[in-house]
């Protein structure tokens, strides 16, 4: 009976989504907005990368919310994990069949320092190609979780993780002041010189607000990631 | 040419969004029922990269391949992709604080039946 009226929502959604895909037609031409965007970032700003452009400078207030839903996050997940303290399970009486494979702790030892250099390539070359902040530090967060499953000993050091990334965001809303005072408003990039465009150092602030954003994101997935180990 | 590009698109994206409205409500696993969460996310998400594609479009990345002059003919919406990233972020905050639900509430009751959890039912 209950499968009967969830088959039936499910085909009534099915429905509504096939008249939405039906009359749909694709778009032939850009909005007003877009264009804007397309022309703008790569002139005033200089960065080739147009979406990395736009989500750290014109919706770079937008971005720095988002950091802090994230780090809402780690924060609430610590206090959900971490209340019942002292029911934790002894992790050295578990039995060897439970640890990791020979074949996870040796493809980590490669892999691992290629993926750490991959995020960081990532973060960097935001303003210039596919990437940016959040795209880099979840690369980075995959290769602590990689860390973590080859070697469950290790201990992630929260102090220095957190000093991090509160430096981090502490150093991005001052670039954000400094922004106002000596550029047209909040975050905007232009208090850097704007330099080459498709130049490693150019784009003006957008690399350096990335890689913080890098560096808080991948801090805090990667405290999200170990809280949920214990 | 056969179907354009946004339709295969809209339509993977739809029919990932059914898939995880049918692992919502038939699964009685909590496990599953975040797993067909985040799919229904993900289909969204594709949903929404495909509305911002322009016939023809290409990566909105102002490079050798793609001067400034042309980006404005030839490279697709750039305003959806920058939401998605958003919405992606916030997508996987929700299913961390879910997960970390989940664990409290299996500490709870020791299994992770939604049948087991009936006080807060009506």
């Amino acid at each position: 009976m209950k499968r009967t009226f969830d088959l039936l929502a499910l085909m009534l959604f099915g429905f509504i989504f096939a008249t939405v895909i039906a009359g749909y037609v694709e778009r032939d031409s850009l909005s007003a907005l877009a264009q804007y965007y397309l022309e703008a970032v790569p002139r005033d700003l200089g960065a080739q990368n147009v979406v990395t452009g736009i989500l750290i400078t014109y919706r770079g207030f937008d971005t720095l919310g988002e950091v802090a839903v994230l780090f809402m996050v780690a924060a609430s997940v610590g206090i959900l994990l971490a209340s019942g303290a002292g029911e934790r399970p002894d992790e050295v009486g578990r039995d060897a069949a439970a640890g990791p494979s020979e074949l996870v702790i040796s493809g980590a030892e490669v892999i691992l320092p290629m993926i750490f250099l991959f995020g960081a390539y990532v973060i960097l070359n935001g303003h210039l190609s596919a990437g940016g902040g959040f795209q880099g530090g979840a690369v980075v967060a995959s290769g602590v979780m990689l860390l973590l499953i080859a070697r469950p000993s290790t201990l992630v050091n929260h102090g220095f993780l957190s000093v991090t990334e509160s430096l981090a965001g502490v150093v991005y809303v001052t670039l954000g002041i400094l922004g106002i005072v000596f550029a047209g408003g909040f975050l905007d990039s232009h208090i850097m010189p704007r330099g080459e465009l498709g130049a490693f150092i150019s784009a003006g602030a957008i690399p350096v607000i990335s890689a913080l954003l890098g560096i808080k994101v991948g801090a805090e997935l990667s405290v999200v990631i170990d809280r949920f180990r214990s | 040419m056969g179907l354009p590009v946004s339709h295969i698109l809209l339509a993977t994206g739809f029919l990932l969004v059914l898939i995880g409205l049918w692992g919502l409500l038939t699964h009685r696993n909590i496990l599953r029922i975040i797993i067909g969460f985040s799919l229904i996310d993900t289909g969204l998400h594709i949903v929404m990269v495909a509305s911002g594609y322009v016939t023809g479009g290409t990566a909105p990345i102002a490079d050798k391949a793609l001067p400034i002059g042309e980006a404005t003919l030839r490279a697709v919406d750039p305003v959806p992709s920058a939401l998605v990233v958003t919405a992606i972020v916030i997508g996987f905050s929700v299913t961390a604080v879910m997960l970390a639900f989940a664990i409290r509430l299996y500490d709870a009751k020791k299994t992770l039946s939604i049948d087991a959890f009936t006080e807060s039912k009506w």
